[in-house]
């Protein structure tokens, strides 16, 4: 018999085996360690808040020092409108510029944004806040509603952009092609062709950035700042869940802590529901159909 | 006939001066011959180099005209020149003169090209967002029309003139997707007749579908020839020989020789595409 040109033995074979199933066990156990800590924030933030839960919570002013009760409905509220009013802003103009580059981005200056994109996707938000604080507060003389919003409009821009622009060069060029052979105009085809086809994936990318935003309390500490009542008018300051959890948590009350706990648990509970609402319109991925 | 043939036995060319008769006339009459598509020197470049050069050649109105030759010889190349889909493309630029009724195709607006070239490309590619019935009229949806009734004619009209309508009559709301690879072809080239173009252009649109998908299309190909100007890119010679009244042969973005078909594949002039035709290279 010829002598075979790869040999293995017995011995290779079970070194093998071994060196296999330490490489899971190892990846078993990072996994473990990323989860744990996840795991601890969720179950400390809510055994620590539930005690604080109460319709009172949702429904209520926060009360002077001293006095008991009270909740973070303005705050609640406050949280609610700048998402919505940072999405107002944020959302079109990050998916107008993601169109751009991706289909019109031939030239260098869509390379000089796109690279503009990718620095400010990796801005530290504290120094969005202060530059919203220059932009909007300065001039306006006063913190705002809008100028909390324009900070979260500026964070979210970015990542709306980059998946935007990501997603629709995964549509296939022949859908483009087939909407040009019948006469459609470009701007058709970005609309009803092109955006169409990546309209699950970009709603996917835009639930995500508002929800990473509403956690976000460094940029609206200069901008929006706090309230402890109700707002009149968008362009005063207004309270904000991530804001009145930080000032009651660093305040020397017990009952604080408590509602910030409470606090934090709605919070998450923001989040987490519009990250399911996100799996359930996207089918869990970011998707371009085919 | 006679003139016929012997005009095939000349081998005359497409190149030299117009044809003066067409084999696929009957009754030995004299067509009119009409070449509202013509291209003269025609050149594409891509990033300074030419996929293909100096090709002058004229299209017959209301016949097929086969584009054959080896893979990279610049079939599809010329065939997308001719309704500006080289625009779209980063680094191409088209010299030479392509002319359309008289006007210079380069120099009118590339949407109003497209309106009047349609084309139909090698994989089936039917709009995966939108129904059949979407699909059929998506061309005059895009250029405005959203009269319910119009688009009904009009998808009706076109499914059935692309051999479509009694596989889907029934399911029209059906996506597009739901559709065979065959059927979706035939979709996809309803959709193009469905905006009226006068010259259909089409690559290779046979090359992702099984045979009998093929021979569907095929059939349908020479069913509409008698009402528009085709030109189609194809790898299968038979194809070539079954669908086309007139046969084009490029090699290395030259064009070679372009005749009828017959006389392509009986008597070519050029040693080149007869060495091609029988299989020896290529």
């Amino acid at each position: 018999m010829s002598e075979r040109r790869l040999h293995f033995s017995r011995a290779t074979i079970l070194r093998r085996k071994i060196t296999n199933n330490l490489m899971i066990g190892l990846c078993a156990v990072c996994v473990l360690l990323a989860l744990i800590p996840l795991a601890l924030i969720l179950f400390y933030t809510v055994r620590e808040g539930i005690g604080a839960i109460n319709l009172e919570f949702f429904t209520h002013l926060p009360k002077p020092v001293g006095e008991t009760g009270g909740g973070m409905a303005n705050a609640i509220v406050g949280t609610l409108i700048m998402m919505g009013m940072s999405a107002m802003i944020g959302v079109p103009v990050g998916i107008l510029c993601g169109v751009y580059l991706s289909e019109y981005g031939r030239n260098r200056f869509a390379s000089v944004v796109r690279f503009l994109v990718e620095v400010m996707s990796g801005l530290p938000s504290i120094i969005v806040g202060i530059f919203t604080y220059a932009l909007v507060v300065k001039p306006m003389g006063r913190f705002s509603a809008y100028a909390g919003a324009v900070a979260l409009a500026v964070l979210m821009i970015p990542t709306i952009t980059k998946t935007t622009d990501e997603l629709l060069k995964l549509v296939p060029n022949t859908l483009r092609e087939a909407a040009l052979a019948l006469g459609a105009p470009q701007w058709i085809v970005n609309t009803r062709i092109v955006l169409r086809a990546a309209a699950k994936g970009i709603v996917t990318a835009v639930m995500l950035s508002v929800a990473r935003v509403a956690g976000e309390t460094a940029p609206l500490l200069f901008t929006a700042m706090n309230n402890r009542f109700w707002h009149n008018t968008l362009d005063q300051p207004i309270a904000s869940l991530p804001v009145q959890i930080y000032t009651y948590a660093t305040s020397p009350y017990d009952d604080w802590h408590a509602q910030a706990w409470a606090g934090a648990t709605v919070l998450i509970v923001i989040v987490f529901v519009l990250s399911v609402v996100v799996r359930v319109v996207s089918g869990g991925k970011f998707t371009v159909q085919q | 006939m006679a003139e016929s043939q012997q005009a095939q036995a000349s081998g005359e060319s497409l190149l030299q001066k117009p044809m003066v008769a067409a084999d696929t006339a009957g009754g030995g009459e004299h067509e009119q011959v009409e070449h509202r598509l013509q291209v003269r020197g025609l050149g594409v470049m891509f990033n300074g180099n030419y996929a293909i050069r100096n090709i002058s050649m004229k299209f017959q109105d209301n016949r097929a005209t086969a584009i054959i030759g080896p893979s990279g010889c610049g079939k599809s190349t010329l065939l997308r020149a001719l309704n500006r889909m080289h625009d779209i493309v980063p680094g191409a630029k088209v010299v030479g003169e392509i002319e359309l009724d008289g006007e210079n195709v380069m120099k009118i607006d590339a949407v109003a090209v497209r309106r009047r070239i349609g084309m139909v490309f090698q994989k089936p590619n039917p709009f995966p967002t939108m129904s059949i019935f979407e699909n059929a009229v998506s061309g005059l949806r895009f250029n405005g029309v959203s009269k319910r009734s119009l688009l009904k004619d009009v998808a009706e009209d076109v499914l059935k003139k692309a051999a479509l309508w009694d596989e889907v009559k029934d399911r029209l709301k059906e996506p597009a997707m739901s559709l065979s690879g065959g059927q979706q072809q035939r979709l996809c080239i309803a959709r193009a007749m469905a905006v009226e173009p006068e010259i259909l252009l089409m690559d290779e649109p046979t090359s992702a579908l099984d045979p009998i998908a093929t021979a569907k299309i095929e059939e349908l190909i020479f069913d509409l020839k008698n009402t528009y100007t085709i030109v189609i890119v194809t790898h299968n010679m038979q194809q070539a020989a079954r669908v086309s009244d007139y046969t084009a042969f490029m090699y290395m973005g030259e064009l070679v020789e372009a005749a009828r078909t017959r006389t392509i594949f009986t008597n070519p002039e050029k040693k080149q595409t007869e060495d091609y035709i029988t299989g020896r290279f290529g």
